[in-house]
């Protein structure tokens, strides 16, 4: 009987030639594309939208009507109404539909990324990743093809997430319930395992970050998140994360899936993170959304900044805990997006 | 995290099958009630170069929540209060374990992947979760010069406190407790099963001690009150205070030595090469029987010097008479670009250290070597003859040669 994996000769030279034009293809392609990153690095755009009434009305003169003003649940309407706004903002079009269609295709498994670490005080919004999973479906995704996930279900759940597994809805689970691939992906400093669910259940991965302070990395946003992807982040964070969460981002797997990045910044942390500490959080009631993730980082840092200094806090810089990594992730090593502030567009939106 | 080649590899299950029938296989459930007659079980042990995996992990194969949900863990029977650390303000903590000190917030976890902050109070989750148990050789560990032929009931939980690029077992030690399949043993019955396998030792091993010192203390405590000593294969990267009260327990201890240069510990240790030799002193002082490995990685740790360096030290500092092993390295984990250590640069090394003086210095994973033998310093006959775990002859008496009374140190008989 014939091995189904062996190939004929035939077989290997056709594919050898395919291969080798692929190949060229592909160097011309990087060459071309390093050239335009020496001589002129394109720009990144972040997209931030706020929506000051995300929790109802205002309170008036009196503080009176500030019925659910300080209401952790958000209003679903205006949610879903602040999410089309900052990604028309990234994608310079009004059509949502569109633009969800040129970000995912019928038939792929989208994972959504979400961060639970801070519980139901400071996690991923449900509400929002409700609405983006609602997108997708629009988009011709079936539910039972998305996964909202984190490391773990019991994290998830205290973020107020239903654990979902099988059946023909949106799915929800930890990788604690499938584990991790037993390979080793290596870059650079960082050797580890990746999440089943980012490998086998994913074919496109959408990161849904929180905006966070952390006492060790200076901030958490969406580099940060992909700690969740990976078995051991315990051993990443001497030397304030860096190199390391650059490191993990290059991680072929995960570079190549990351689409879109949703910073959730309804609510924000700017001291004493990742925990929730209620004292140390604020609500900006904002979304950030970038296909750039070292640029949303350097924009959502600087958002962190203005908040501590408004609070009389010292800057993370002379905490000696600045995020160092975002520049590292943005070095030539690297290249995973741009850290310059000048070369990141920034569009904002107040939808009230 | 283990140093030596394969010696002190965790027993993998592929091992195992070579004999189906036998129940120690059948995972922690099975060692109460086991029916394994001790002559089968060194037979086993005989042939299979082991004496028993008693735990091991089955690895899922498919993504499938619905389908493979791993038996959950109860966080709870695990978890205690993790004893030195200091607390910070705003609920942070600071480690006092190892060298490291790790500042840790809420909801995080230290280096090592088992301590985690919960609202300013650090708690261990490795107390009595034990991820692999067997039944070893003491000369695997290896301790030559410490009841030799005997067996120890060896241990580990997950968790290591460095990251060394060629450990052989980086699937526990470089893991959190959640991830790796483990059984609930506390102390006590870590005493039991130590007895009923005819183990006068329990070995604290395979993965870091350092990082579960809280069970290694309870479980020392419980195997004395039992009769059985307690030993401990280490990295030695650990604070004073917590070494004098997890390692003054011990009744014997190995360390591994990894390289004898800061940058080596830096680069593939991740780890610092003074608090490792603080310990060897320390424990010295404190009347530990010890002993060294080191792990020869071709390129990396095996130049004439560093070598040389290190045996002076070993005599400067401990004397000549500590046991200095140098283990063949095997591509692992992250290193893997690297050769096995030839033997003649094991045999360089070896030559090395007894020129500076030191009496006795093995060569380990090179199974027939004959610098596995020891030798007495002064008649040079051999005194022990090993083949691999195997004691072959064990002509020691009362602790001396019986060519030329040449009193031989170490723990030659229970």
């Amino acid at each position: 009987m014939r091995n189904e994996r062996t190939t004929s000769r035939r077989e290997f030279l056709t594919t050898s030639l395919v291969g080798a034009v692929g190949f060229n293809a592909v160097q011309n392609l990087s060459s071309l594309e390093s050239a335009r990153s020496i001589e002129q690095p394109a720009k990144s755009r972040v997209s931030i939208a706020y929506d000051s009434l995300l929790r109802g009305p205002l309170p008036d003169a009196h503080g009176t009507a500030a019925i659910r003003h300080d209401s952790k649940t958000l209003d679903s309407d205006r949610v879903s109404n602040l999410l089309d706004q900052a990604m028309q903002g990234l994608f310079d079009s009004a059509d949502r539909g569109r633009i969800w269609e040129k970000l995912v295709r019928p038939g792929q498994l989208i994972g959504v990324k979400v961060n639970t670490l801070g519980g139901r005080g400071l996690s991923s919004n449900v509400q929002l990743v409700e609405e983006i999973c609602a997108r997708l479906q629009e988009a011709g995704i079936r539910p039972q093809d998305i996964v909202i996930w984190d490391r773990d279900s019991t994290e998830l759940e205290r973020a107020g997430f239903r654990i979902r597994t099988g059946g023909s809805q949106v799915q929800c689970f930890g990788t604690d319930r499938v584990g991790f691939e037993a390979d080793l992906v290596t870059f650079g400093s960082v050797g580890s395992q990746l999440s089943r669910i980012l490998t086998q259940r994913c074919d496109v991965l959408i990161n849904v970050p929180v905006l966070k302070d952390h006492d060790g990395a200076g901030v958490s946003i969406a580099l940060k998140n992909m700690y969740g992807a990976i078995h051991n982040p315990n051993k990443y964070h001497p030397n304030g994360c860096d190199p390391y969460v650059a490191d993990v981002n290059m991680l072929q797997e995960l570079r190549a899936k990351l689409r879109l990045h949703i910073c959730d910044a309804t609510t924000a942390c700017f001291d004493g993170g990742p925990a929730f500490k209620p004292e140390f959080t604020w609500r900006p009631n904002a979304l950030i959304v970038s296909e750039d993730p070292v640029a949303l980082d350097q924009i959502g840092w600087q958002m962190i900044e203005r908040k501590r200094a408004e609070q009389g806090l010292k800057t993370l810089a002379a905490e000696d805990r600045a995020p160092r990594y975002i520049e590292t992730a943005a070095d030539a090593e690297h290249r995973l997006g741009n850290n310059d502030q000048r070369r990141i567009v920034v569009s904002e939106k107040h939808v009230a | 995290m283990q140093l030596n080649g394969g010696l002190q590899t965790v027993n993998r299950p592929a091992l195992d099958r070579t004999n189906p029938e036998n129940p120690i296989e059948t995972g922690a459930a099975a060692i109460s009630s086991s029916t394994l007659s001790r002559r089968s079980f060194l037979m086993c042990a005989a042939s299979a170069g082991i004496a028993g995996d008693i735990l091991h992990a089955a690895r899922r194969s498919a993504a499938s929540p619905e389908l493979d949900t791993p038996r959950a863990q109860d966080d709870a029977l695990f978890t205690a209060e993790a004893r030195f650390y200091q607390k910070l303000p705003n609920k942070r903590i600071k480690c006092k374990l190892c060298p490291r000190e790790c500042t840790v917030g809420d909801r995080e976890r230290g280096y090592c992947g088992v301590r985690e902050n919960r609202s300013g109070v650090y708690y261990t989750l490795v107390h009595s979760r034990v991820c692999a148990a067997h039944v070893d050789p003491v000369e695997k560990k290896p301790l030559f010069h410490y009841l030799p032929g005997s067996l120890a009931f060896s241990l580990a939980t997950a968790g290591c406190n460095v990251n060394c690029k060629f450990c052989q077992n980086w699937d526990i030690s470089q893991a959190r407790p959640e991830q790796v399949p483990a059984e609930y043993i506390p102390p006590k019955r870590v005493a039991e099963l130590a007895a009923q396998w005819h183990c006068p030792s329990i070995a604290y091993t395979y993965s870091e001690p350092v990082v579960f010192s809280e069970f290694l203390m309870d479980a020392a405590d419980a195997g004395h009150e039992a009769g059985i000593r307690s030993i401990v294969v280490s990295n030695g990267y650990i604070q004073d205070d917590a070494l004098r009260a997890a390692y003054g327990k011990m009744d014997a201890v190995k360390i591994d030595l990894k390289a004898f240069s800061d940058s080596y510990y830096q680069k593939v240790v991740t780890g610092q090469l003074k608090p490792v030799l603080d310990t060897l002193v320390a424990l010295r002082k404190m009347g530990k029987w010890t002993e060294i490995v080191y792990l020869v990685v071709p390129t990396l740790n095996d130049g004439d010097g560093e070598i040389g360096g290190l045996a002076r030290w070993v005599k400067q500092n401990l004397g000549t008479d500590v046991p200095l092993h140098f283990t063949q390295f095997h591509p692992d984990y992250l290193l893997k670009n690297l050769p096995i250590t030839p033997v003649p640069t094991l045999e360089r090394a070896r030559e090395i250290a007894r020129a500076e003086g030191l009496h006795f210095v093995y060569i380990g994973n090179v199974p027939g070597h004959p610098a596995e033998n020891t030798y007495c310093p002064r008649c040079q006959r051999v005194l022990v003859e090993r083949v691999g775990f195997e004691i072959r002859q064990m002509l020691i008496l009362k602790g001396a040669c019986p060519y030329c009374k040449e009193t031989i140190p170490g723990m030659w008989h229970a």
